[in-house]
């Protein structure tokens, strides 16, 4: 997968607000299903799913501890942060274009 | 592995000469507010006008918050940045991609300034040693990119 559709998984996978809970707490601390399921309004199996949503846009992994699969945030996943940067620089640009063509469109006018 | 870097191209009116000026003097009245790195509103950024020069913003007090520094100082065509700010938004003086900025003169008047923010696979290194001490915490990534992604159509 390309880092370009990859950070388009990324956010496309975290627009759901139930599923950005669930990586929020994967991000907070490594975890298992179960635990992910406690204190959610969603089923175990719900939990599961949106961890596989996850997990195919690169944003968590799972490995095997004994019995339990532990899900925790996967750092390759950072192709998300790369378009969330490019937006922010995007942004700053055309901050700087708007101010810089004010400042010689006044000083035209003079 | 390695990450296509940032590359980013607008066109302004003003020339090169003048268009470098802008965009570093004059950092503090362009860049969006509280689009900043310190909990405090800044009242100004910084960039030292020199290779080495120091990256900064500062709020109202006086306490200032380092982005990185000049790397190289090039007017009117070049600026080189290094970004030290982490996938925490923390400045590490170990941490550093780059950011560089050339000014080239456009067909027909004006200037094309081009951004160009490369390495970021350092902040996949980063974000994993940070994985590993916080036991998998990105907190300050997180929030804006939440911030983000609620924004999205």
């Amino acid at each position: 997968m390309s880092n370009a559709s990859r950070a388009l998984d990324g956010f496309a996978a975290l627009a759901d607000p139930t599923r950005r809970t669930i990586f929020e707490r994967v991000a907070a601390q490594p975890s298992a299903v179960g635990d992910l399921a406690r204190g959610l309004p969603v089923s175990r199996p719900a939990v599961s799913q949106h961890l596989k949503v996850l997990k195919e846009a690169g944003l968590v992994s799972e490995t095997a501890e004994g019995t339990r699969r532990i899900y925790r945030i996967d750092p390759r996943g950072i192709g998300a942060m790369r378009d969330w940067l490019d937006a922010q620089w995007a942004m700053a640009l055309d901050a700087f274009q708007d101010f810089a063509d004010r400042q010689i469109d006044e000083e035209t006018e003079k | 592995m390695s990450i296509a870097p940032i590359v980013r191209t607008v066109q302004v009116k003003a020339d090169p000469a003048r268009a470098f000026d802008l965009f570093t003097t004059h950092f503090s009245h362009w860049w969006p507010k509280g689009k900043t790195v310190a909990k405090a509103p800044h009242v100004a950024i910084v960039l030292e006008p020199r290779p080495g020069g120091a990256w900064y913003e500062r709020d109202a007090e006086g306490n200032e918050t380092h982005w990185g520094k000049v790397l190289a100082w090039e007017p009117p065509s070049r600026l080189l940045l290094g970004w030290q700010l982490t996938s925490q938004w923390n400045f590490d003086p170990d941490f550093l991609t780059e950011v560089e900025l050339t000014f080239v003169p456009a067909a027909g008047g004006g200037t094309l300034v081009t951004l160009e923010h490369r390495d970021l696979e350092r902040f996949g290194a980063d974000a994993a040693r940070h994985a590993e001490s916080l036991g998998g915490g990105w907190p300050r990534f997180l929030a804006g990119f939440a911030e983000y992604a609620d924004a999205q159509p």
